[in-house]
């Protein structure tokens, strides 16, 4: 099992949900986040005061797939959410030791 | 600076006023009323001092001649009502909302509080001296009314024909009441986000005796030293239609002086403070223009020809100057920002409400660009050189704004609009002369150095004296959690 990480741009979030829900997959847990990389932040006036913002807001998707279904879902999220221009965001796969569904007490592969 | 502005405007205007400049002879030349020898009832007068008397009613003229006692008039109270709800909700929640927008999320409370606080606190203290200090006459005095009506007393429903023949006295001591709640509570736009509750209230208790009474007195008082329209024995025959002195000046010099008093807030210059809601702004500012329709037009005391043209120029002066400051912006900064319509909103508010009901349309919109002009240089560039923390511009805008526009009405002042500037007040006092021989603004830069100094000096004398007595500013770890919490228990967003 492998936990994909994806921060993205807040505005590609339905395009990648949609996506990642044509691969099968039947569940993910979104975030609310701020950060910057290279794209950097932008400057707001009010009046005489100047202001740098250096964090953006950004989206976190996280999801948890079994490994036959890693490759898939990475490029579906890399392609979707994918403008080409700076700020598109990074995707992290982490190595995951175990899940279990609450509901059930089912664990590994079944429960993801 | 602003003479140099004044002298361009002066200039635009020449050929449109001089052209129109003639001694006219005023129909409501109204000064203070001498009582006639036994007035009797409109019923039992004849018909042609009835007729005389409902036209003087519907005119707002003065019905002294029929010897038929003044009464409220459907019309011109019913306005006054309407005026004094407008110019209330100015302070709550207009200036709540435009001011507490600008402050960050953790002292938006407190900015409610310091609105809530005075209009609750100024109310009782105008129905229990205020009013008599102002508008009362038996110290005979120009500085300061008299004590007749404390608590009150004699402020009934008929009219006091020192100031309306037709209009309610308790009506006009309630519209009156609405400024004195506002012009306090502009004072602590400059301190916001570090003066204590207690502090705020007990300064501004003081400040309405030192300040406010008296030059309110002085300006709209019938004996009032300035007051050019309406009193005949005026020594500086100067104009404030609706309060660039009385109201935009002394609360924004008082602001400046509060503010350096104060001293910067934790973090300034460091720590960002960016307006924590652009949108509540927006809406504080909506409802200040609405509501100045009641400031500025209400300011005629009637629902006459005179606050038609208040009305008028109010309107225009706004939008030229909600025009102008966003403008600059584009040009100099590249984008046009919301608070930068408020802003240049708010100053064309501000510039034109002493000369709403004296100047003319052209003269309104001269006023519409100089309030986007100068005071956006006061916020953007002066304030930035000399590094005072006047938070939310209460000083560039109203102090800065009033000061200019108490000036600029001397200068676009037109007689045409408003027969009282050659009434018999006028006359007899030298206002008229001076309006026909351009000289008014030296008047007018009299009674803005007056205001300036009676704002001053109360302010450091009130500023000193309460810092000594409970201290001004929470303390540093206060400040850091904001004030909605220390000195209120509770915080304005739960979620």
């Amino acid at each position: 099992m492998k936990k994909i990480e994806a921060i993205i741009k807040p505005f590609k979030l339905e395009e990648v949900k949609d996506a990642l829900h044509e691969l099968g997959i039947e569940g993910m847990t979104v975030t609310e986040v701020k950060g910057f990389g290279r794209q950097k932040g932008h400057t707001e006036i009010y009046r005489g005061s100047e202001y740098t913002v250096d964090f953006l807001p950004k989206i976190k998707i996280e999801i948890v797939v079994a490994d036959g279904a890693l490759e898939g879902a990475v490029s579906a999220i890399v392609k979707t959410a994918k403008t080409g221009k700076i700020g598109d965001g990074k995707v992290f796969v982490l190595p995951v030791e175990n899940a279990i569904r609450i509901r059930t007490d089912e664990a590994g592969d079944k429960a993801v | 600076m602003f003479r140099l502005l004044a002298a361009i405007a002066s200039l635009a205007l020449l050929g449109a006023v001089t052209s129109t400049l003639h001694a006219e002879d005023s129909p409501a030349a109204a000064v203070a009323a001498t009582p006639a020898p036994t007035p009797v009832a409109f019923t039992n007068a004849p018909v042609a001092a009835q007729t005389a008397y409902l036209q003087a009613a519907l005119t707002n003229g003065d019905p002294t001649a029929t010897n038929i006692a003044p009464t409220a008039i459907a019309g011109h109270n019913a306005w006054m009502m309407v005026s004094s709800a407008f110019v209330l909700m100015m302070t709550l929640p207009g200036l709540a909302l435009f001011y507490g927008g600008l402050v960050r999320s953790k002292n938006i409370l407190s900015i409610i509080a310091m609105c809530f606080g005075i209009t609750a606190m100024v109310s009782v203290i105008w129905w229990a001296v205020g009013y008599s200090l102002v508008f009362g006459s038996n110290f005979a005095s120009p500085f300061l009314g008299g004590t007749e009506n404390f608590f009150f007393k004699g402020v009934t429903s008929d009219p006091n024909t020192s100031y309306a023949y037709w209009v309610s006295q308790n009506v006009f001591a309630i519209f009156q009441l609405t400024f004195a709640i506002i012009t306090p509570a502009l004072i602590f736009g400059a301190t916001a986000e570090r003066m204590k509750f207690s502090a705020i209230m007990a300064f501004v208790f003081g400040w309405m005796f030192i300040v406010y009474f008296p030059l309110a007195h002085m300006v709209w008082g019938s004996t009032g030293l300035m007051n050019g329209v309406w009193n005949a024995t005026a020594k500086i025959p100067a104009i404030d239609f609706a309060g660039g002195t009385v109201v935009h000046m002394s609360s924004g010099w008082s602001a400046l002086i509060l503010c350096l008093i104060l001293g910067k807030r934790v973090g300034h210059g460091k720590e960002p403070m960016p307006p924590h809601s652009l949108v509540l702004t927006f809406i504080g500012t909506a409802l200040l223009w609405v509501g100045w329709y009641g400031f500025n037009a209400g300011s005629a005391v009637a629902a006459d020809g005179v606050a038609a043209n208040a009305f008028t120029t109010t309107t225009l002066a706004t939008a030229v100057g909600a025009l102008t400051w966003p403008l600059i912006e584009w040009v100099f900064r590249g984008k046009p920002s919301i608070l930068g319509f408020c802003s240049g909103a708010v100053a064309g508010l501000v510039v034109i409400t002493p000369a709403c009901g004296f100047v003319n349309s052209w003269g309104a919109v001269i006023i519409g660009v100089v309030a986007g002009v100068v005071p956006y240089i006061m916020c953007t560039v002066v304030k930035n050189i000399f590094k005072y923390d006047d938070a939310l511009d209460t000083f560039g805008i109203h102090g800065v704004g009033g000061t200019v526009g108490a000036l600029i009405t001397g200068v676009l002042v037109d007689p045409t609009v408003n027969a009282n500037l050659g009434g018999a007040a006028a006359t007899a006092n030298g206002l008229a002369k001076a309006i026909a021989d351009h000289t008014l603004v030296v008047a007018q830069a009299k009674a803005a150095g007056i205001t300036i100094a009676m704002a001053v000096v109360g302010t450091l004398i009130l500023g000193f004296l309460v810092k000594l007595v409970i201290g001004l500013r929470p303390s540093v770890e206060a400040e850091h959690q904001g004030l909605d919490i220390t000195d209120h228990g509770e915080e304005g967003y739960n979620h």
